[in-house]
């Protein structure tokens, strides 16, 4: 398969990785410094639990498709 | 919303970003444009142009195929006709897609891809000769460019609404955005696009149907909630909006002003036929596969995910009707009641209503970025098909046939830069004159149906002449043209053509589809018999009878499109039978 073609996948890691971090991130500051209105359901902190879907979800790709790999395959 | 009303700062958007949510919007511009500068290194010739260099793989073009569709305006809308019609609106994701992406996989791809064309009116340049070619390339390119138009004013409309952006701002960024890529590595860096934004819809979305479903108490305590909130409306036959298919039986047991003959036939035979298998947009897509098995395999995986789309676009509909406590309104109610300085919400504001009610700051950014991201290769999806079939089927047949592949190659760029200048003067004409919408958006439908039957007449029937193809389809788009004008000078000829007088406008679309491909059918089979047929030589490749076909036994089980058809079509089956 070429190389670019794949690369698409480790390009969809990439961001959905960093989407992960800022995500989880505010989801952290959250706890820190709670705002004064919450979305429903805030209690159960989404932006952790899903910024951790993305976090999780982005390194396997990243990994999974890094273009060292790409280049052997 | 109106969002002349946001645009004179007497109503609040709907969200309000934070400096993080536009840190993600602002990532995913620098990613997408950062994906055309690195494609276009790939991209030196028209094939790679016009075709991605027929070398993606199934899952790529299986997911860019759905992509194309996916876009915001469909996300938004389709969520606002689940608030307005219930759960009938999920017939579109089901009876109305996953039947023809199946056809369009087992039966029609073959052709398609084995006659090695660029595009559908070049198969129908192979099949009938220059003249259907010519009317169906110069009416594609025509609609698809004001539909690009179109698509652009109503994402400007939308982010002004939802987060109170300028108009001009969000028409010149976006379309600048998607300029730059389109033309640095045409469908190459489109398809990339359209599967990078798959993922981002389906991550910015589903967050809202899976806390939604969790507030609400599963399905069972959603219906119950939809009930409640119906009857507190004082909503007639509630019960109607949580069933898909018991209360088809007449026009006037649901709220789609609807019966099963349109749904089945006009919706599920005719219309999705025509769009999935012949619209050029999608199609495209799938042409770009590396081999004929991941030709047939994208659009069966492409069903096997549009199956579940409704959970990201039906259930945040459904779940806004049950547990919003606003009553949202057509989008004329809000506008007479913008005028009387009174704020009234409309079906399409649903899902950005959603994204408010459950999305904190990060999280909402995603969801602005899968909209945008939605918004951006819908048109990115217009311009890439308008591109190739302006240079493959309109300038190189009749304006310059002798010319080189990089002369073809620079002019698919330019004729991208024209295409979206043309659809962003579109839009600011449309800004303009908002009535003009509904017109270019029917005008879209006056094609789909009659091409549909002339595309599958002639590609399972050898005895399909050049003239009865090419009368066919002249007769049964002006048909379908007539029919519209004849309802919306005169409603009350709803009733001949959906052969009810209690039929809705829903239904008319539906039904004027279903005559038309008749109309289509019966004039090409009878000019057919009446003039002289091609050698049956000349149809091989192109004519089911005349063309090998390939033996999928040699595959393992589970790399057969027939094997995974028919799993998806079992799935379909129960899907529709739980939710009966």
């Amino acid at each position: 398969m070429s190389k670019h073609v794949n690369s698409i996948w480790f390009l969809i890691g990439l961001q959905v990785l960093i989407y992960g971090v800022l995500i989880t991130g505010t989801g952290i500051w959250e706890i820190l410094h709670p705002p004064s209105h919450m979305a429903d359901l805030g209690w159960t902190h989404p932006a952790i639990w899903w910024g951790g879907v993305l976090l999780a979800l982005g390194l396997f790709y990243v990994i999974r498709f890094r273009p060292a790999k790409s280049f052997r395959d | 919303m109106s969002h002349n009303a946001v645009a004179a700062g007497m109503i609040k958007p709907i969200v309000s970003a934070t400096p993080i949510d536009l840190t993600i919007v602002a990532i995913y511009f620098v990613f997408v444009i950062g994906i055309g500068i690195y494609l276009k290194k790939y991209t030196k010739t028209g094939e790679d142009f016009f075709m991605a260099g027929r070398e993606m793989t199934a899952w790529i073009a299986g997911l860019s195929f759905l992509s194309a569709n996916l876009g915001a305006l469909e996300l938004l809308g389709w969520a606002g006709s689940a608030y307005e019609y219930g759960i009938l609106a999920v017939h579109w994701y089901w009876i109305g897609a996953i039947p023809a992406m199946l056809l369009l996989g087992l039966v029609m791809m073959p052709f398609y891809y084995a006659s090695k064309t660029h595009s559908v009116p070049g198969y129908l340049q192979l099949r009938y000769g220059g003249a259907t070619r010519g009317l169906s390339a110069i009416s594609f390119a025509v609609m698809t460019i004001l539909m690009s138009g179109v698509n652009i004013f109503a994402m400007a409309a939308v982010m002004q609404v939802v987060l109170g952006w300028d108009m001009n701002f969000s028409i010149w960024a976006s379309s600048i955005t998607m300029g730059v890529y389109v033309v640095l590595a045409g469908l190459l860096s489109a398809i990339f696009n359209e599967v990078l934004q798959f993922v981002l819809i389906w991550l910015g979305s589903l967050l809202i149907p899976i806390l939604g479903m969790v507030q609400a108490g599963g399905w069972s305590g959603l219906k119950q909630h939809i009930l409640t909130n119906l009857a507190h409306f004082g909503v007639q036959n509630p019960g109607s909006y949580v069933h898909v298919w018991s209360t088809l039986g007449h026009f006037t047991d649901n709220p789609m002003g609807i019966n099963w003959i349109g749904i089945v036939f006009g919706l599920g035979a005719v219309i999705s036929m025509g769009y999935w298998t012949t619209d050029f947009l999608v199609v495209q897509r799938v042409m770009s596969a590396r081999d004929l098995r991941s030709a047939k395999m994208a659009p069966i995986i492409g069903a096997a995910f549009k199956m579940f789309v409704p959970i990201i676009v039906i259930l945040p509909g459904l779940l806004g009707l049950g547990l919003l406590s606003e009553h949202l309104v057509s989008q004329t109610e809000v506008t007479a009641a913008a005028a009387h300085g009174q704020v009234l919400y409309s079906y399409n504001d649903v899902l950005p209503l959603m994204l408010a009610k459950y999305c904190g700051p990060g999280l909402l950014g995603l969801g602005i970025t899968a909209l945008i991201a939605g918004f951006m290769s819908g048109m990115a999806g217009n311009v890439t098909a308008f591109a190739t079939v302006w240079t493959h089927d309109i300038y190189k047949p009749m304006m310059n046939p002798k010319a080189s592949d990089a002369h073809y190659l620079a002019m698919g760029r330019w004729s991208t830069v024209l295409g979206i200048l043309v659809s962003i003067g579109t839009a600011y004409f449309v800004m303009q004159f908002a009535s003009i919408m509904d017109y270019v958006q029917a005008l879209f439908s006056f094609f789909i149906a009659p091409l549909f039957g002339t595309v599958i007449l002639g590609m399972l029937w050898k005895r399909t002449t050049a003239a009865g193809g090419f009368w066919g389809l002249l007769a049964g788009t002006a048909s379908s043209i007539a029919m519209y004008f004849w309802v919306d000078l005169q409603p009350q000829a709803l009733q001949y053509i959906a052969l009810s007088p209690d039929a809705k406008p829903m239904a008319a679309d539906m039904f004027r589809a279903l005559w038309s491909f008749v109309i289509v059918v019966v004039v090409t089979v009878t000019v057919s018999l009446l003039t002289r047929p091609k050698a049956v030589s000349e149809l091989k490749g192109l004519v089911m009878g005349c063309t090998d076909m390939p033996d999928e036994g040699s595959y393992p089980l589970l790399h057969r499109p027939m094997f995974w058809a028919v799993v998806i079509s079992i799935v379909f089956v129960a899907l529709n039978l739980y939710f009966w």
